[in-house]
């Protein structure tokens, strides 16, 4: 038997929704809220999302389970008056420098306060009072825009288990604070930025580095190169109206050169790279006795993660330096120009800011974008992306494999290695390239693997709680893999702090990770080649650079070594 | 340890024969009010005394005692704290009020040794003595049930507990009662929690029963956060036992093996005494495992509280069992099957656990004529204020307001008027003149928008303002607030900041109305209980008392004459020597005037603060 | 920070166990020797525990008991329950801050020798104004006997 609730007149069947808004969503009714997200615990505390049952009792939605027979209205006279003053207090209480707010636009306060027509705030407002914290290279805190939804804590403990902020005081004192309030570089912050994607408002932000870009651009005593992130290309689309997960790749690069960007160059190039350096790292690893398992290294939030909770398994990290950072070598290597070289890399990541600022990496990497950024300087610059013709980044770094584009999904890097280190270790050409059961958004994929009679068990995670989980195995001896991914964000690169803000609603609505992987995936099976060691540019890289792989100069330029966070 | 039934029965009669063979006692209350008021040195002096004239007594449940000598001990909250130091004289039953140290050696020669009442110590009211305690108007209205061991036994003796009767209710329910019966004794008793809501213990309990999850776990909210309230305080200090036997039978009920007890902060001795209660009972198996041979078994735990009012919210108490932030959650899933450490979970306050021995010991069909058809047996009210009588009371439900305030408090204290009860702390409203022949029970409460809460009952004269006191609850509330949901966190602070503003007399038109829009908001929309019934005591004083309101808002005037910032401070020209000191002590300068001729205050100027009123050496200076 | 001795923390984790649900108990044992949180309190217990410092800060700041700053040596509470509130006891307050130099901000002397604080509720409302020293009882009290406490526990240091 079916059971059906109606909401707001409609009939809507119940079909296993947790909870009242998922399934007044399915029936097309937004029922406000700032505190809900699908992906974390039911918080309850902003009060918006309430409904009223046939008896005039106020309910959230976002807690109460449907139940057969249930009769609910999500707008009445009564709730209509309540939002408007929950809407009032929380903007009497919020610095409301719109304008000037990296959120305009998509703030969901400010969209609310629209909505609900507020006209007036009868309270004083001293939120603007509050000062930032700008001490993070990845993101920026205002406690002055600030509306205690939780959506931050709740990502950084239940699905990052970083816990660097945390609610505290209580009341009207409350605050979302690290320990002892001190700045947020301190903290056990790894720049993942989750909070900044799930975070309603203005209250955190990515850092915005585009201003000295502009201004190297500018200067035509600089050349200015700019490397282009797997995951970007099927993230900023939807901003200018394509579909989620469109690779819009070839705009782009066009777009860069339209900016005034001297040279465009895909990260693929450093991601092949990386398939090269690890492939022979583990096959090293596997034939010598190395320290096993390997893990990934390509995610810097996770490699801070590491070097602060599991400083016991720095020596089982790839020494690889991530795609980003051995291109960035590569291209200052071989930079022979007589002006001074600025190199930019559009990353859809707040980590990989701060990665760049590494001391071992000697500032390959002058300046990090997110996607969120080029995007803005995009329309600062007055381009109609939608409109422009495609073009390709350019040589001598311009040629790809698929195996690198699939870098920016959950299990992307676990797949280009294995097609070249099985083919490496088996001396076989690999019939089938695509390794599915490492592909998908499930946190945690395990696969064994035959390779020439030889056991190879992987697994790919991603999300810094289950890698914790990974890694207490790991510690405790209780598990048998070889080689794990790793991926600070859920979903991978895909879902990077950086791309483009998707709000809660979004969230719920549509599998916008799986369709940006999706896009990658597409792009992978469509290329011919698919295989990182077959890549031509990469073979004569090594021919005329870096010798053979794992050369002492490959050593030299691409890789890098970890140490534990002093506390 | 006792093994068996037969052998907790064979200790409670020779508990029983030793009590009832101690004929003379002399019983000093030792309850908090006549602690601060210097009981125990009363209670030294007297042992001093005795020793030095030779009295044959003792300090303690003697093993093998004789008629003849007398007991001097140390009781719990006799109630009538108002006219502490208590002593009272058994086996005569008369009560000396307001005991002094130098007392003692009159009581002990005339009372202990020569048998006759001193009654200068004797409680007098309208010209009448009252020898003994039970004749007192105070004591005569009153039922003690719950109450009933806290002025007679020693709290710290578990012999003194059995002899009375005490673990006979556990002993039925263990081995009398299946479990169901239990819960449906408890259910046909009537009996409704005493914490605020006034939930039928019985239906909670079965629902506890009916889950197939286990551990469950049994929780006593001893978390009494309500400024002027101290009635659990009363029984974990004075009768731990009585709440510990109820839990470990709900435990019986439910299915739980695990109790935990939740303590106020500021209840330091009651965290002693329960620590000590359980202490005694698990050493004489009545706590622990393989319960007198049973099979059964029950561990109590307590966990002190930090400073939270919120905590006593049942979801933000077990978080703080838990060890996080009292911050309650949303409901569903309810406490009673997703409650402490996610199991199914019993929560119910100290005076409702209280309970439970006397309805299984009684049977509900008694219970049940206690009280109204549908809020049966007693409660416990703290009586506080400006009352005659402040102390600790017990009535029947439905007792009215009338009988409670002048009957049992003795009317206002110091011969005021009366203007209002504030019942139920911050979350409560008050009653007025209009309500004298209400009935105390949760319903007829309700249907005036109070609620019977824990049990304050704070009354305040004419001279009490009433924007004051509601901005008093609203500045609790608001520094109580646990900041998670947005009306509670914000709107109290606005609300706050709105009284704050009248009440320095810059109130504006339109302020009422805020109030109302902002507690109406916070009512229907706030996440628990606290904050749902937050602006409770502003909307009920808005409700009785609009005028006063209105008063400080428009006229700028305090009707009661309490709020400092409404006063005008003036210099009658008549008493004023000009001598200028007044002018000399004025923070502002507001006071001119020529030496030795009147001098004024600029009222533009003045800031209220009374300098100048303390400072002046003729009295010429006012306050209106 | 080397010399800051741990055994209190370490006895109060053998009793309570390493438990998130023994944080309050534990953090309450520090208290109590200490009569404050020091910061080292902090991490220790973040690792010993495996919670947050964050979180352990949360619940510091969220209980009015834990204090994060040294308090005095006599600490001296100001009930200001409702029965105490009714019969004045903020006058009380305010003379004991003023005649200390004190306010709702500043809670301790600059010499550590007092605290003023208020407290919401000692239930001893029947003894209205009551106040507490170092959590003994003083009832029904005046502006003037609370500044003369102040005075004669200044004399004697």
């Amino acid at each position: 038997m079916s059971e059906y609730m109606i909401i707001d007149g409609i009939k809507v069947q119940i079909e296993g929704e947790k909870n009242v808004l998922e399934l007044a969503r399915k029936a097309g009714i937004e029922i406000p809220a700032f505190c809900y997200d699908p992906d974390l615990s039911i918080y309850g505390a902003c009060r918006m999302c309430m409904f009223e049952d046939e008896r005039g009792r106020l309910d959230a939605s976002c807690s109460c389970k449907p139940r057969d027979g249930m009769v609910i209205k999500t707008n009445t006279p009564k709730l209509r008056k309540y939002r408007k003053m929950i809407l009032e207090l929380l903007l009497a209480n919020h610095c409301r420098d719109c304008t000037i707010c990296h959120m305009s636009g998509k703030c969901k306060l400010q969209e609310f306060a629209y909505k609900f027509n507020i006209e007036g705030v009868r309270f004083p407002n001293n939120a603007c009072a509050l000062s930032p914290d700008s001490s993070s290279n990845c993101i920026i805190r205002e406690p002055g825009k600030c509306i205690l939804c939780g959506k931050c804590v709740r990502i950084c403990n239940e699905i990052q288990s970083v816990g660097a902020i945390d609610y505290a005081f209580r009341g009207s004192k409350m605050k979302i604070a690290t320990a002892f309030d001190g700045d947020i570089a301190n903290s056990p912050c790894v720049g993942c930025g989750q909070c900044a994607a799930v975070c309603p408002t203005g209250a955190i932000t990515i850092r915005d580095d585009a201003d000295q870009v502009w201004k190297a651009i500018g200067n035509p005593d600089i050349e200015v190169s700019v490397q282009v992130a797997p995951a970007v290309r099927v993230g900023l689309g939807t901003e200018f109206g394509f579909a989620e997960g469109e690779n819009v790749m070839g705009k782009l690069v066009t777009a860069l050169r339209e900016m005034g960007f001297d040279k465009v160059y895909d990260t693929n190039i450093g991601a092949d790279l990386t398939i090269m350096e690890e492939s022979n790292e583990l096959v090293q690893r596997v034939k010598n006795g190395g320290k096993l398992p390997m893990f990934t290294s390509c995610c810097p939030a996770w490699i801070r993660f590491a070097e602060d909770k599991y400083p016991d398994l720095l020596d089982n990290i790839s020494t690889c330096k991530s795609p980003m950072q051995m291109l960035a070598s590569t291209i200052k290597a071989t930079y022979t120009g007589e002006k001074k070289h600025i190199h930019v890399a559009i990353m859809p990541c707040s980590a990989k800011k701060d990665e760049a600022r590494r001391e071992k990496f000697g500032g390959a990497v002058d300046y990090v974008l997110s996607t969120q950024e080029v995007v803005r300087m995009i329309r600062e610059h007055g381009i109609h992306f939608k409109y422009l013709e495609e073009s390709f980044p350019d040589s001598p770094f311009k040629e790809y494999t698929g195996a690198s584009v699939i870098f920016g999904a959950t299990g992307g890097v676990m797949e280009a290695a294995l097609r070249t280190a099985v083919e490496t270790l088996t001396g076989k050409n690999l019939d089938c390239v695509e390794f599915k059961e490492v592909r998908g958004m499930e946190g945690v994929k395990e696969a064994e693997y035959d390779v020439n009679g030889l056991k190879v068990k992987v697994a790919a995670v991603s999300g810094l709680k289950n890698a914790a989980m990974v890694c207490d195995k790991v510690r405790a001896g209780e598990c048998d893999y070889q080689f794990i991914e790793i991926m600070s964000c859920p979903g991978g690169c895909v879902n990077g702090a950086g791309q483009p803000f998707v709000d809660a609603f979004k969230r719920s609505d549509m599998d916008y990770k799986g369709m940006r992987a999706k896009g990658l995936y597409d792009t992978d099976a469509g290329m011919s080649n698919r295989k990182s060691h077959l890549n031509e540019s990469i073979n004569a890289l090594y021919d005329n650079f870096f010798g053979k792989v794992g050369s002492h100069k490959a050593h030299e330029l691409l890789h890098t070594s970890y140490e534990p966070k002093k506390k | 340890m006792l093994k068996s039934r037969e052998e907790l029965q064979v200790l409670r009669s020779s508990c029983a024969t030793r009590l009832n063979t101690e004929n003379k006692r002399v019983i000093v209350c030792a309850g908090a009010g006549c602690v601060s008021k210097g009981a125990l040195k009363i209670y030294d002096k007297f042992a001093e005394i005795m020793k030095g004239k030779g009295v044959n007594f003792s300090l303690e449940l003697q093993k093998d005692p004789h008629g003849d000598s007398v007991r001097l001990k140390q009781s719990g909250c006799h109630g009538f704290c108002e006219v502490g130091p208590l002593v009272r004289i058994e086996p005569q039953g008369w009560l000396y009020v307001k005991v002094k140290v130098e007392d003692c050696e009159e009581i002990v020669e005339k009372t202990v040794i020569g048998g006759e009442c001193v009654e200068r110590l004797a409680y007098t009211q309208d010209g009448i003595v009252y020898k003994e305690q039970k004749e007192i108007p105070f004591y005569k209205k009153q039922t003690r049930l719950i109450l009933d061991n806290c002025d007679k036994i020693d709290a710290t003796s578990i012999e003194e507990y059995i002899a009375t009767g005490g673990y006979t209710a556990l002993e039925k329910a263990l081995f009398d009662m299946k479990s169901e019966d239990i819960i449906n004794e408890i259910s046909e008793s009537g009996l409704r929690g005493r914490g605020g809501g006034g939930f039928p213990a019985g239906r909670k309990w079965s629902q506890v029963a009916r889950q197939n999850n286990f551990p469950k776990y049994v929780v006593c909210n001893g978390d009494e956060g309500d400024p002027g309230a101290f009635m659990d305080r009363s029984v974990m200090e004075d009768d731990p036992h009585r709440m510990i036997e109820g839990m470990i039978i709900a435990g019986i009920a439910c299915g739980a093996n695990d109790g935990y007890i939740y303590v106020r902060a500021e209840y330091p001795k009651a965290v002693a005494r329960l620590n000590l209660a359980i202490k005694q009972a698990t050493e004489l198996g009545l706590l622990g495992d393989n319960i007198l041979g049973t099979g059964y078994s029950f561990k109590m735990h307590i966990n002190r509280g930090a400073g939270a009012f919120v905590c006593g919210e049942g979801s933000a108490l077990t978080a703080s069992i838990e060890g996080k932030r009292g911050m309650p959650r949303t409901k569903p899933p309810r406490t009673v099957e997703h409650g402490l450490f996610d199991k199914p979970t019993v929560l119910n306050n100290v005076e409702t656990y209280a309970n439970v021995s006397t309805i299984i010991n009684n049977g509900s069909e008694w219970y049940k004529k206690i009280g109204t058809e549908t809020s049966t047996g007693t409660k416990t009210f703290a009586l506080t204020g400006n009352i005659q009588n402040a102390g600790l009371i017990e009535v029947p439900m439905g007792t009215t307001l009338r009988e409670v305030i002048f009957d049992i408090g003795g009317g206002v204290r110091d011969g005021g008027e009366f203007k209002a009860v504030q019942i139920g702390g911050p979350s409560g409203g008050c009653l007025t003149e209009e309500h004298f022949d209400l009935p105390l029970d949760f319903d007829s409460l309700s249907k005036v928008g109070a609620i019977i809460g824990s049990g304050g009952l704070v009354v305040m004269d004419k001279k009490t303002c009433m924007v004051e006191v509601a901005r008093f609850f609203m500045d609790f509330t608001q520094k109580e607030s646990c900041g998670k949901c947005v009306p509670c966190r914000e709107g109290t602070k606005r609300m706050l900041e709105i009284l704050n503003r009248i009440v320095d007399g810059k109130g504006e038109d339109g302020d009422i109305e805020l109030l109302k829009e902002l507690g109406e908001t916070i009512s229907k929309t706030a996440l628990c209980g606290l904050g749902k019934t937050a602006a409770g005591p502003v909307l009920s004083t808005i409700k009785y008392f609009e005028d006063e309101y209105r008063a400080h808002i428009y006229d700028k005037k305090c009707p009661a004459g309490a709020c400092q910032k409404l006063k005008t401070i003036t210099i009658d020209p008549e008493l004023c020597k000009g001598c200028s000191k007044c002018a000399r002590n004025c923070p502002v300068s507001a006071i001119k005037g020529e030496i030795k001729k009147p001098f004024t205050i600029d009222q533009k100027l003045c800031i209220k603060c009374g300098a100048c009123l303390s400072n002046c050496p003729f009295k010429a200076i006012k306050e209106v | 920070m080397s010399t800051f001795d741990y055994t209190v923390l370490d006895r109060a984790i053998e009793e309570f166990g390493n438990a998130e649900s023994s944080l309050i108990s534990i953090l309450q044992s520090a208290q109590e020797h200490y009569r404050y949180l020091p910061r080292e309190v902090f991490p220790y217990l973040a690792e010993k525990l495996n919670i947050s410092e964050a979180k352990i800060y949360g619940v510091a700041t969220f209980y009015e008991n834990f204090s994060l700053e040294q308090k005095g040596k006599y600490v001296i509470k100001v009930c200001d329950g409702t029965a105490c509130h009714v019969r004045h006891s903020v006058p009380i307050l305010e003379a004991l801050r003023k005649e200390l130099g004190l306010s709702e901000q500043k809670k301790t002397t600059d010499d550590l020798m007092f605290t003023v604080e208020t407290v919401a509720c000692l239930g001893a409302c029947s003894s209205a104004p009551a106040i507490t020293l170092n959590n003994e009882i003083y009832p029904t009290m005046t502006p003037e006997m609370a500044v003369a406490l102040v005075k004669s526990l200044k004399e004697n240091g």
